[in-house]
């Protein structure tokens, strides 16, 4: 038996050993980003257990947890789930992703386009 | 021609779900599948979307700046890894992506350690007076496992959050579902089945009398192996007690019941005569050794491998000459930001000339591209090229040698 005092959640964070690199310059932001990214994990696992709701009430009208629990999609309903998550992650990585297309570009400051349109 | 929105085929993670289970897998809940559905398709979105933003960055700031500043090329990854590491967008891609890295562990623990008292029991099962698991408690954890946490898993392989636990070898295995987006299938075994696949053709008929897997972990890529060779003894070692325990209680569940996890350390094989076995092997392990455990690992399994018989290893890509500084510099990646530290110097290593200093013949030596083997209904094939999450590509490099086959040739001549 665990002992009493096994406290999972905590164990489940522990740190792995290894200096951890930093990627910014502000080392809050390291924890900032970790936080976030924790959330942005989780909004999908709400809305995948909405989507389990959803599909769940549409088949059989009332449900209850365990209905939840043991929820196995279909191949067509995986591929949606899958597709739906894809789509929340374009949607919140827009920010890191139109840098890849900013790199594609390289595109003149919008002030440089500014004095060119007031003089054509 | 060009598809409507409605009749694509996005590229999606297969989900959590297909997973399939055995005898100490532990029981996902319903949110628990939803996060590592989460980070199977952010993991092929840092790869296959953002990735490629790192080769532009470097081709149009990064390199442009270091020629500027030097007065020439990069000579080598390291000085491309340190200009790099300056790159706003590279920095930015690689903490999301070592954020990935760290949900994947803490959610695989959060889930194993919940339960953790079931999964030791059903383990207990499948282990308690068996003779096919053989713990020994003498065996130091070598250094290159105790430096720090390899792929930033916490305990590493060898770490317990209760005595005798198998936690270690339950949160690896789960999660590699998550870092490789499902591409090494059901069982996470697409390594052990493309080495079936791949001697089969290779020695159609041939029976190995006794086969050493070294580095074995939880046993993934030896399990298949055993089942297609059921006649075979196979001796799987490791250094780690509680991921033999997992790997043991896991072989055992799905059948396996012909290899023996023995706790060992492969640079001293002295328990094993000359000649003892007919395949000896390792699947992603050497880059977890060390500068001077490795060739004495290769030298170790040359010698207890018989005549005729076969030494195959797999691993990334080695760092040719041929092969161009950067595509070194993004391969090695994990080195730094996974918790891999022999991983830059393994794969600048020239394999086949560690295999001939142990013993073998250089003409005796082969090299081949291994693909995972998946049920391709479900599990995606393995991406190279521009999509490749390098590092976990489930394509490998093989590094092989059948031993003395010339003189056994001219022998039955």
């Amino acid at each position: 038996m665990a002992e009493e005092n096994f406290d999972w959640m905590a164990a489940a964070n522990k740190k792995a050993k290894g200096k951890r690199p930093e990627y910014f310059d502000d080392p809050e932001d390291e924890r900032m980003l970790s936080i976030l990214m924790a959330v942005v994990g989780e909004v999908s696992v709400l809305r995948e257990r909405m989507d389990t709701v959803e599909r769940l009430l549409e088949a059989k009208g009332s449900i209850n947890r365990a209905d939840i629990e043991s929820y196995t999609p279909d191949k067509q309903a995986a591929y949606e789930r899958g597709a739906m998550i894809r789509e929340y992650i374009y949607r919140v990585m827009r920010g890191p992703h139109q840098m890849v297309q900013e790199l594609e570009q390289s595109e003149p400051p919008v002030e440089e386009v500014s004095r060119e349109l007031k003089e054509i | 021609m060009s598809t409507t929105p409605t009749e694509q085929k996005l590229d999606v993670a297969p989900p959590y779900n297909a997973v399939a289970r055995h005898g100490v897998s532990p029981e996902p809940s319903h949110d628990e599948i939803a996060r590592f559905d989460f980070l199977a398709n952010f993991n092929k979105f840092l790869s296959g979307a953002l990735g490629p933003g790192n080769k532009l960055a470097y081709d149009r700031r990064v390199l442009p700046a270091f020629l500027k500043e030097h007065g020439r090329e990069p000579q080598d990854r390291f000085e491309i890894r340190r200009a790099m590491n300056k790159d706003p967008f590279h920095k930015f891609w690689s903490a999301l992506k070592r954020n990935s890295m760290e949900m994947r562990q803490q959610n695989g623990r959060s889930m194993v350690l919940r339960q953790i008292d079931e999964l030791n029991a059903r383990a207990r099962q499948f282990n308690e007076g068996r003779d096919t698991l053989e713990l020994n408690p003498e065996i130091d954890v070598p250094r290159y496992q105790s430096a720090v946490d390899i792929h930033c898993m916490p305990g590493s392989y060898h770490g317990e959050e209760l005595p005798g636990d198998v936690s270690a070898g339950a949160n690896y295995d789960c999660g590699i579902f998550a870092t490789t987006a499902g591409g090494l299938g059901a069982l996470s075994d697409g390594g052990g089945q493309a080495l079936v696949e791949w001697i089969k053709k290779e020695r159609p008929g041939w029976e190995p009398r006794r086969v050493l897997d070294i580095g074995t972990t939880v046993g993934h890529n030896i399990v298949p192996l055993a089942l297609a060779f059921p006649n075979t003894e196979f001796i799987a070692i490791d250094t780690a007690a509680p991921i033999l325990r997992y790997a043991h209680a896991r072989a055992q569940s799905l059948g396996a019941t012909n290899i023996t996890f023995i706790q060992a350390n492969a640079e001293d094989l002295s328990r094993w005569d000359d000649g003892t076995f007919d395949w000896v092997q390792t699947t992603m392990f050497l880059h977890e050794t060390s500068g001077k455990a490795l060739p004495r690992i290769i030298a170790e399994g040359y010698r207890v491998l018989a005549d005729g018989g076969l030494m195959f290893h797999l691993e990334q890509p080695e760092y040719s000459d041929a092969m161009p500084l950067y595509e070194q510099f993004i391969r090695d990646w994990d080195a730094f930001n996974n918790n891999e530290p022999f991983w830059s110097s393994m794969h600048a290593l020239d394999m086949k000339t560690v295999m001939v200093e142990a013993g073998f013949d250089r003409a005796e030596l082969f090299e081949s591209g291994v693909r995972a083997v998946v049920d391709t209904d479900i599990f995606p094939e393995a991406a190279t090229g521009d999509d490749e999450d390098h590092g976990r590509a489930a394509y490998w490099h093989a590094y092989g040698a059948w031993k003395n086959s010339d003189q056994m040739q001219h022998a039955a001549e």
